[in-house]
């Protein structure tokens, strides 16, 4: 299965790019994505979306999703 | 649809205001505006910065903002809200964000409009890179409110 994810801000720079497609084997929690992505094995201060809504780690990501990760928000 | 906007150029709050009233066309209805706006300081965290920017999650931003000001909706009688964000280059003095809220009594104002700008802060996904002497870096906080 195929999944876009994006990253934004801070997490942009330190990944390299803005923007990745990925082919899963099967449904995986959001988590266990960054970790494959980023090499790390925390999520903590990672914020993350699926399909533009924030998820929490365990939410599971399917089939044509969009995914996001990024760092705390500051804006306003 | 509430009236969000993102916008890549500098805006004049106070006329913003003027337009979005005279568009709305409920005057004598609203006896409360409460308005916000956030302008860009010259000092961070001890520091000064010359410039920032601000990056935001196209799609997400605007989505994010719709939910802010309708859950708004929600909990006060509120007649309109707007919402202005700046995102890109961002200059000394420059209004960031404009929110502002109109209802026919104060309190819905005041507590509607803090709302939205609390809600906007800690949820919406915008970002801050400052420009100072030292380089760049990017605002990993926020400030208190």
């Amino acid at each position: 299965m195929n999944i876009t994810v994006k990253y934004f801000a801070s997490l942009r720079e330190q990944m390299g790019k803005a923007e990745e497609l990925l082919t899963l084997s099967k449904a995986t929690p959001i988590a266990e994505v960054w970790e494959n992505v980023s090499g790390e094995t925390s999520s903590d201060n990672i914020l993350m979306a699926i399909n533009m809504e924030y998820v929490k780690p365990d939410a599971i990501v399917e089939e044509g999703d969009e995914v996001a990760f990024f760092p705390p928000v500051t804006g306003g | 649809m509430m009236p969000i906007e993102i916008r890549t150029s500098s805006f004049d709050p106070w006329e913003e205001i003027n337009l979005h009233q005279q568009k709305m066309g409920k005057d004598g209805q609203f006896g409360a505006t409460a308005s916000f706006v956030g302008t860009m300081r010259d000092i961070n965290e001890g520091e000064p910065v010359q410039s920032m920017t601000l990056e935001h999650y196209p799609g997400m931003t605007e989505k994010h903002l719709q939910e802010i000001c309708a859950d708004a909706s929600q909990k006060w009688d509120l007649i309109d809200t707007l919402v202005i964000h700046r995102v890109g280059e961002i200059e000394i003095a420059d209004p960031i964000v404009l929110v502002c809220v109109w209802s026919a009594h104060r309190a819905e104002a005041f507590d509607a409009c803090r709302f939205i700008m609390e809600d906007l802060k800690s949820k919406a996904p915008f970002w801050k890179q400052e420009s100072t002497t030292e380089g760049k870096r990017w605002v990993e906080k926020n400030t208190p409110g």
